[in-house]
């Protein structure tokens, strides 16, 4: 048995190779468990990861409408187009005509792509318009693509810019009602799991994460047409008398809507590069003035409440001076003896001092404080101002005599519209307003005759004689009050001025009441009566004739042209 | 016999409900496909319809309508004589 037997080494064989064969089949099967079992969860999140997807479902702003519904700002869709370096760089001999359209140097935007070589995001060029965006799609260059964003337009411009606000690059509310109202405008994006194919194509739609919550429109209460209006007799203002800047406001008196706000000089809220400042802020509610001589209606109505003064009571107003601690206080003539209504329309300084003088304090504080001045208006905008009215507590006799004629104290144009529009509404105050549908709650401030008497003593103060003359509007009646005050600087008064005029009409039954501001007159004119009363008739012309209010002075009319009616 | 009964009985109900899943896999396919290409018109239109809102308010901006009526049309405002009150 020394030779082997073949039997036997063929048995060997065969054992030897099923033993292999056994052995592979059992490490197959033992991976085979180790992959769909051990690390099956691993493995399908991977292999998911690489075809399933969550995307974003875009959702775009809602728009600003004005009371008519016409858009104040809208966002459209644009195109921000990027590219893959490593694969555009494939392609090169095609970046000359991409960078024809994109308007760069071929050479300039190679040495930039080749700088980002090894990165995977490159933006070629925010915001395109979409017309563009296609002229470069139609190139069909490899590893360029394209980014859906939006952009804010504002089709009315500089008419609107400082009350609306703009958006930054992320559609984000940063001024004005943008920022204001930031929350309802914006919508909330949502996001969906997709499967997507090689070439990036949505296969199939897995399921809904979240989901997409539209912004909502915002419905101002602001006339886009009175707006427009406005801003071109203030421009036209402004510039007639070389003022530096001017605000005008216009109030509906029945509800508390703001009509109108515009501020000169304004800017472009739809370029693309805005120049930072001044010219942003909304004049009519961050800037406080010093009212001067519109303030002295709200202190008559004071005196009138206390049972002080009546509208044909007699006041001396001889010699067209009066000091008061050590202080003189000037009229600009002698107007000699007055009834408070001339005191009114004559605007005399002297006599509102004698009247306010017999007063309480308290009292004059205390009606200037119902009629709103020294608080927030309560519209939420960003940055609005409360002015400012000390506390009578700490008021010392020269104080409460300029008080009377508007010094020592300062306010926002929107805050003397807003007491001007509760005198014209039989002493109710309301809360202004810039959006559409809010309930503003009234207020009554004043007693319905006392503000009726006030009413009819401002009708006064436009007609022939009167410091407002220029305010009158032609086949309507008007009431208002103008104010001329002294800047305050540095070194105390300057000769630099703020022209002012607040007023409503019709008077015989108020509808909208207006201010306007004037900043700084260079142009030898500087009283309120000149400067800003042709302003305020322009615009409230333009106001009564937009909100279709018919005349109330017929009379006038007719006798201007002769007829009979 | 029974048996082999519902052996074919399960049988071809198999068979009918693989081939209606395969038919409503289709079916649902081109369903999406659809739906995507209806999400596109949309944009499309959505993108136009915001730049006809553009359009419109460029085209209605009052100072442009004012200039239009005044100088081309040669429009003006009616003076007094031309209103008409109706008083009750």
């Amino acid at each position: 048995m020394s030779a082997p037997n073949p039997h036997a080494r063929r048995l060997i064989r065969v054992w030897l190779t099923a033993g292999i064969m056994l052995t592979i089949a059992l490490l197959m099967v033992v991976r085979a468990v180790n992959l769909q079992i051990t690390e099956a969860e691993f493995l399908q999140g991977q292999g998911e990861a690489r075809f399933l997807r969550q995307v974003a479902i875009p959702t775009v702003r809602g728009n600003i409408l004005d009371r008519n519904g016409e858009p104040l700002a809208v966002s459209t869709p644009v195109e921000s187009v990027w590219a893959h370096p490593g694969e555009l760089l494939q392609a090169i001999d095609r970046l000359p005509a991409l960078a024809a359209l994109l308007e760069t140097p071929a050479d300039a935007l190679e040495r930039r792509l080749t700088q980002r070589a090894t990165r995977e995001f490159v933006w070629l060029r925010r915001r395109i318009n979409p017309d563009l965006a296609d002229e470069i799609r139609a190139l069909a260059i490899p590893g360029v693509f394209f980014q859906r964003e939006y952009r804010r337009f504002y089709p009315t411009g500089e008419v609107t810019a400082q009350i609306l606000g703009f958006t930054n690059i992320d559609d984000v509310g940063q001024e004005g009602l943008e920022l204001a109202y930031n929350s309802w405008l914006q919508g909330e994006p949502g996001a969906k799991r997709v499967i997507k194919d090689r070439l990036g194509r949505v296969v199939q739609n897995v399921e809904l994460v979240r989901d997409a919550r539209p912004g909502r429109d915002l419905q101002l209460t602001l006339d886009r047409r009175l707006q427009y209006l406005a801003f071109r007799e203030l421009k036209t203002g402004v510039l007639d008398v070389g003022a530096s800047s001017g605000s005008v406001v216009v109030l509906d008196v029945t509800t508390g809507e703001i009509l109108a706000m515009v501020n000169f000089p304004s800017y472009n809220p739809n370029a693309s590069i805005r120049a930072v400042g001044e010219n942003m802020r909304n004049r009519a509610m961050t800037d406080v003035i010093e009212p001067g001589s519109v303030i002295k209606p709200f202190a008559v109505a004071a005196a009138m409440e206390a049972g002080l003064a009546y509208p044909e009571m007699l006041i001396d107003t001889t010699p067209g001076t009066m000091r008061v601690s050590g202080h003189t206080i000037r009229d600009i003539r002698n107007f000699g003896p007055l009834t408070v209504e001339g005191v009114l329309a004559r605007s005399s300084n002297v006599g509102m001092v004698q009247l306010v003088l017999s007063m309480d304090a308290r009292h004059l504080w205390g009606v200037y404080s119902r009629l709103g001045f020294g608080t927030v208006t309560g519209t939420g905008f960003p940055g609005e101002s409360a002015g400012v009215l000390r506390d009578f507590e700490r008021w010392r006799k020269l104080e409460q005599a300029t008080l009377s004629y508007g010094y020592g104290l300062s306010v926002t144009p929107l805050q003397l519209v807003r007491a001007m529009a509760a005198i014209a509404d039989d002493g109710r105050l309301r809360q202004p307003s810039f959006i559409l549908g809010t309930d503003n709650p009234v207020i009554s401030v004043l007693d319905p005759d006392l503000a009726r008497d006030i009413n009819r003593m401002l009708e006064a103060s436009t007609l022939a004689g009167s410091t407002g003359t220029r305010a009158q509007v032609a086949g309507y009646r008007v009431g208002g009050k103008t104010g001329t005050t002294r800047k305050i600087g540095a070194g105390g008064y300057e000769s630099r001025y703020v022209s002012s005029f607040a007023g409503f009409a019709p008077a015989s039954r108020p509808q909208l009441a207006a201010v306007v501001v004037i900043n700084d007159p260079t142009g030898g004119e500087f009283f309120g009566g000149a400067v800003a009363a042709p302003v305020f008739s322009r615009v409230m012309d333009a106001a009564l004739r937009l909100s279709s209010i018919p005349p109330d002075d017929l009379d006038v009319l007719m006798a201007a042209t002769g007829e009979r009616p | 016999m029974t048996r082999w009964l519902l052996f074919a009985v399960l049988l071809i109900s198999l068979m009918a409900s693989a081939m209606g899943i395969v038919v409503l896999r289709h079916e649902s396919r081109q369903l999406f496909g659809a739906l995507q290409a209806a999400a596109a018109d949309r944009d499309v239109a959505s993108v136009e319809w915001s730049r006809l809102q553009l359009e419109q308010a460029w085209l209605a901006e009052t100072g442009r309508v004012e200039r239009e009526a005044r100088e081309r049309l040669n429009m003006q405002r009616p003076g007094q004589v031309g209103i008409l009150v109706e008083q009750r």
